[in-house]
């Protein structure tokens, strides 16, 4: 399986276009994190669950997202600067229709 | 003052099997915690998550994990500091510490173990621009005292289990309880939502959905605070603001003890010992750094087993000791408890 390319704008607005691969379960959170694109401890504060909301990003372009579970839904109603292209990157997994994503991380809280 | 052979800061899984090991090398422990009760992150963040990585257990619920732990660790009689953060340190002219916590309590020891995971837990703060100018003023994160909100009118946000909880809890104290939350579903527990409900049938609850607190009033404390709802934008009189927005983890006043810190954790200058650049100071699981660090609760327990040694040669210099088996050494617990291999039966036949 092909690696895809996406494109993180930083919390300082820096673009950075990286090669995330597809076959590792890998989500948008842990792509951030291998690519050290936000301080350890800022991001993936829970590990993933959708249960803390440090992974909370804007997604900029117009790709068809996995549908928002439940948890996600409700830990997004208590995340603060949330807009309505807000997703918690640690719920969207890399997969090859997702080639081309561009997101915007949200401030730290 | 409180003394004791290690000082662990955080009562994680890390903080709390570093008891168990210290105690079979018969070194004291007391843990200084932040939050209220043992367990970090596994009892504030995820209780009630399966956990697949922890040896021998192919499947254990966080909370269950801490639970074993408190049982596994209970012969050897550690001390609790809960709700108190570890705030200053100060070393002595024989190498031992003194930590002091936010609420003045003193500890001390020749070891200190850090174990604080991520940091200690600190309340989220929604942004709202003059937020800070009330705190103390109107604005409580925490409730310490439902006591001063006796007759005063009371709004609180957020959806979880503090907010509903709170919310409940105060019908019977304050003048009038108002619950905003952003959306008309709520993350608590379902019996928790069926009471608000049945307090807002009784119009003993105000509940304003979906709709959030953008903004704050009041000359010298608070007297109101401004409501968005939908399109509408509307004041309402309160003498307190509760936010309940969850806990979030900060490396916090650990980062001014003069310890190398890099990418928000503690540098340890190898993996014998997890030592910190301050001898006598360990740092151990996820708050800790080095080359190939993996912050897994099986990592640190093995970095609390292998800083527990260290621990006993800095304390004892002169002494010889070799690492024994619990199957060969049993558990010899402070209060008296032995846990050992039960003696074979010899029997000969005739």
């Amino acid at each position: 399986m092909a690696d895809v390319k996406i494109t993180i704008i930083d919390r300082q607005g820096l673009k950075h276009e990286v090669d995330a691969p597809t076959d590792m379960n890998m989500n948008l959170m842990e792509i951030v994190r291998s690519y050290e694109l936000a301080p350890e401890g800022t991001i993936g504060i829970c590990g993933g669950m959708a249960m803390c909301a440090s992974c909370q990003c804007y997604v900029l372009s117009n790709h068809e997202l996995p549908e928002m579970s439940y948890d996600e839904d409700l830990m997004l109603s208590e995340a603060f600067n949330v807009k309505e292209n807000s997703r918690l990157g640690c719920q969207i997994f890399i997969k090859e229709e997702l080639d081309g994503l561009q997101v915007e991380l949200a401030p730290e809280v | 003052m409180i003394k004791t052979d290690i000082l662990i800061i955080g009562a994680g899984p890390t903080g709390l099997f570093t008891v168990f090991e210290a105690g079979l090398l018969k070194l004291k422990c007391h843990l200084i915690d932040a939050l209220p009760q043992a367990g970090g992150q596994c009892t504030e963040i995820y209780p009630k998550k399966p956990i697949y990585d922890i040896p021998g257990f192919p499947e254990v619920l966080a909370g269950e994990l801490v639970k074993n732990l408190m049982k596994q660790i209970e012969p050897f009689q550690p001390g609790f500091t809960l709700g108190e953060r570890a705030d200053t340190i100060e070393k002595l002219e024989d190498g031992s510490f003194i930590v002091t916590t936010d609420k003045g309590t003193k500890h001390h020891a020749p070891i200190v173990a850090i174990a604080g995971g991520l940091g200690s837990f600190e309340p989220r703060k929604p942004p709202i621009t003059n937020l800070s100018d009330y705190e103390d003023k109107g604005v409580e994160y925490i409730i310490r005292d439902p006591e001063m909100y006796r007759d005063k009118n009371v709004v609180i946000s957020g959806g979880g289990d503090s907010a509903l909880d709170w919310s409940i809890f105060l019908t019977d104290v304050a003048k009038s309880v108002t619950l905003i939350h952003r959306r008309n579903e709520f993350r608590g527990a379902l019996d928790s939502v069926e009471k608000v409900q049945e307090l807002k049938n009784l119009g003993k609850i105000e509940l304003i959905t979906p709709a959030e607190v953008i903004g704050l009033v009041g000359t010298n404390t608070l007297e109101e605070v401004v409501i968005k709802q939908g399109a509408e934008v509307f004041n309402r009189e309160c003498n307190h603001f509760i936010p309940l927005f969850g806990l979030s983890p900060k490396l916090g006043p650990i980062a001014d003890w003069g310890l190398e810190i890099e990418k928000n954790a503690i540098k340890v200058d190898n993996t014998l010992d997890y030592q910190t650049n301050i001898p006598g100071i360990y740092a151990i699981g996820d708050v800790n750094t080095y080359p190939g660090k993996l912050k897994l609760i099986l990592c640190g327990f093995h970095e609390a087993t292998l800083m527990c040694q260290s621990a006993y040669q800095r304390i004892f210099p002169d002494k010889r000791y070799v690492m024994k088996y619990t199957t060969v050494g049993g558990v010899e617990g402070f209060d008296g408890s032995k846990k050992e291999a039960p003696k074979a039966i010899v029997k000969s036949i005739d």
